[in-house]
């Protein structure tokens, strides 16, 4: 059954105006990828360059994945998520609704990462159609891997532990700070199946005009391949849940 | 109130682990009456409402609510139905209006009626000056409202309403109820759960009683009062009340069982004229001074406990409010 993609909309509209755009949360939004760049930029000024697609992956990453997975967790908590759940919509428009949000949110905060980067440390953006369409297709495939978390707990604080359980390895694991080539082949093996990887070396080529592990195009093939699995996942965890 | 069948249910069934939830029920409900599922908490209502409303799949059985069936074609069937879980669960960080505003987008109200049902709504349950108020600085009994409203916004033919005033104080209590009224005035069929016997006295057309997630009896209010009126009934206000009394009074000749609620004795038999001194005399070896004593018509209460078996305790019991949704 397709998704009714208006009504998602007004879930995710909704998202926006009672979680995202709050002031903490711009505010915290904001942070992140300031902390992180000008952490960076300051232990290396001439290397910022070479991390920046990085740490664009790196925030959009954390800011999605912990805002699909609170939210989500939180109106379970309070059993607002029951509401969506009775009204004459499938599962699937409920969570592509959820996701929408997330993703949005976790769009801006990548988008002024990129800002910082370009205009205050002079990089030229190579590919702009490329990194348009992986930053969007890297926004769902977090924020859909933020969702299939928050479907098997039931607390706020469970949801940010889960988060973590998968967000610190793929740092390590997936070329944010140093090339996935330079590893351990059962390492490397590890970092091709986790999405991040893939996000991080459409970056790098849109961004740097270098060479990738794989054509950029291909990144985002895979990345999309990626929203599907984890959109699917979610929603067949979500069924079973529920019914528990 | 019409004939026509707007509910039916047929061996609904549901099983969590070890506990049998909801056991073979069997019902219908009729177009424009207000039908009490009436329980102790745990006896399998929201259970079965949740099947009623597509959120559980049920182990056996079916159901058809307006022509529809809630597993198999779980949109078309929320479409003509409103519910009301038994917390106030809409979002907290939005206005009145914006609450009923999202329920409009997402049961699919026209646009351009947005903002008059949602108007229309805000007056209708007296919340119209606080439409700018967020959800969670409202009073208990305005969230009630407010989370009633929202079920109003696609005008459904169909309201579940789950342990209503659970929570709420007795003016809000009593405002509920007047609103479920004219909820039935307008041609709404209430499928109502409560644990509250005197609301399903004073609200309902039909009453189900279910314990243990079987359906003990279905019939009217009045039905089943009648059903015990060959039942004697005696009211004795005693203080202190003697320890054990319950097991005594019960084990004089006459008397078939015995409630104790405050400083209240009832007492329950078919000849129970006819045992009235044994009764007091108990009381006075006991010690209790007897400060009346009447004889009273059965209630919708007296028919509860003389049908299931179950100690009338047990349903005064509030249950705790959750924070939101059908537990």
């Amino acid at each position: 059954m397709l998704p009714d993609w208006k009504k998602a909309y007004y879930i995710a509209r909704k998202d926006l105006k009672a979680y995202y755009l709050k002031p903490p949360l711009i505010s915290w939004g904001l942070m992140l990828p300031l902390v992180f760049i000008l952490a960076f930029y300051l232990r290396n000024p001439q290397g910022i360059s070479e991390v920046s697609p990085g740490l664009v992956g790196m925030t959009m990453l954390f800011s999605t994945t912990s805002m699909a997975a609170i939210v989500i967790s939180f109106e379970k908590r309070i059993d607002a998520l029951e509401r969506l759940l009775l009204a004459p919509l499938h599962l699937r428009t409920i969570l592509l609704g959820k996701g929408l949000g997330a993703a949005a949110f976790g769009f801006a905060m990548a988008l002024i990462s990129l800002v910082f980067i370009v205009f205050l440390f002079g990089l030229s953006v190579s590919h702009p159609y490329s990194l348009l369409a992986s930053l969007v297709v890297s926004c769902f495939a977090f924020s859909f891997l933020g969702i299939l978390i928050s479907v098997g707990v039931r607390e706020v604080f469970e949801a940010m532990t889960l988060s973590n359980f998968f967000r610190f390895p793929m740092i390590f694991l997936c070329g944010v700070f140093f090339p996935l080539t330079s590893m351990p082949l059962i390492l490397q093996i590890v970092g091709y199946c986790l999405p991040l990887t893939y996000s991080v070396d459409a970056f790098r080529q849109s961004l740097l005009s270098g060479g990738g592990l794989l054509h950029r195009w291909l990144d985002i093939l895979i990345l999309a391949g990626f929203c599907l699995l984890l959109f699917e996942w979610a929603v067949i965890l979500f069924k079973k849940r529920s019914q528990e | 109130m019409g004939t026509k069948e707007i509910i039916r249910v047929e061996g609904l069934s549901k099983k969590f682990g070890e506990v049998q939830a909801v056991d073979q029920v069997t019902f219908s409900v009729r177009e424009g009456e207000i039908f009490g599922f009436l329980g102790p908490n745990g006896a399998g209502k929201t259970t079965t409402i949740r099947m009623l409303v597509g959120l559980l799949k049920p182990d056996a059985g079916w159901a058809w609510v307006n022509g529809y069936d809630p597993f198999k074609d779980p949109v078309r069937a929320k479409e003509s139905v409103g519910v009301v879980p038994e917390g106030s669960n809409l979002y907290g960080e939005l206005s009145a209006w914006d609450n009923l505003v999202y329920m409009g987008q997402l049961y699919g109200v026209p646009k351009k009626e947005w903002a008059s049902r949602s108007e229309e709504l805000l007056r209708e349950f007296n919340l119209l000056d606080r439409r700018d108020g967020k959800f969670q600085g409202l009073s208990r009994g305005m969230k009630r409202r407010l989370t009633i409203a929202a079920a109003l916004v696609h005008r459904p033919c169909i309201l579940f309403l789950d342990e209503p005033t659970t929570g709420l104080d007795v003016m809000s209590a009593r405002g509920l109820r007047g609103v479920v009224k004219k909820l039935k005035e307008k041609g709404v069929t209430v499928f109502l759960t409560t644990h509250l016997i005197q609301e399903a006295e004073d609200l309902c057309d039909r009453v189900a009683i279910i314990v243990k997630g079987k359906i003990r009896i279905i019939d009217t209010p009045q039905a089943l009062k009648e059903k015990v009126r060959e039942t004697e009934v005696l009211e004795i206000r005693v203080q202190p009340l003697p320890p054990a009394l319950s097991e005594d009074m019960e084990a004089i000749p006459g008397v078939e069982k015995a409630t104790i609620a405050e400083d209240r004795l009832r007492l329950y038999g078919k000849t129970l004229h006819g045992s009235v001194g044994p009764i007091i005399n108990r009381l006075d070896q006991g010690g209790g001074r007897i400060l009346s004593i009447q004889t009273l018509t059965p209630t919708l209460e007296d028919a509860f406990v003389k049908l299931t078996g179950v100690d009338v305790e047990v349903m005064r019991v509030d249950k705790p409010m959750k924070m939101g949704g059908m537990g």
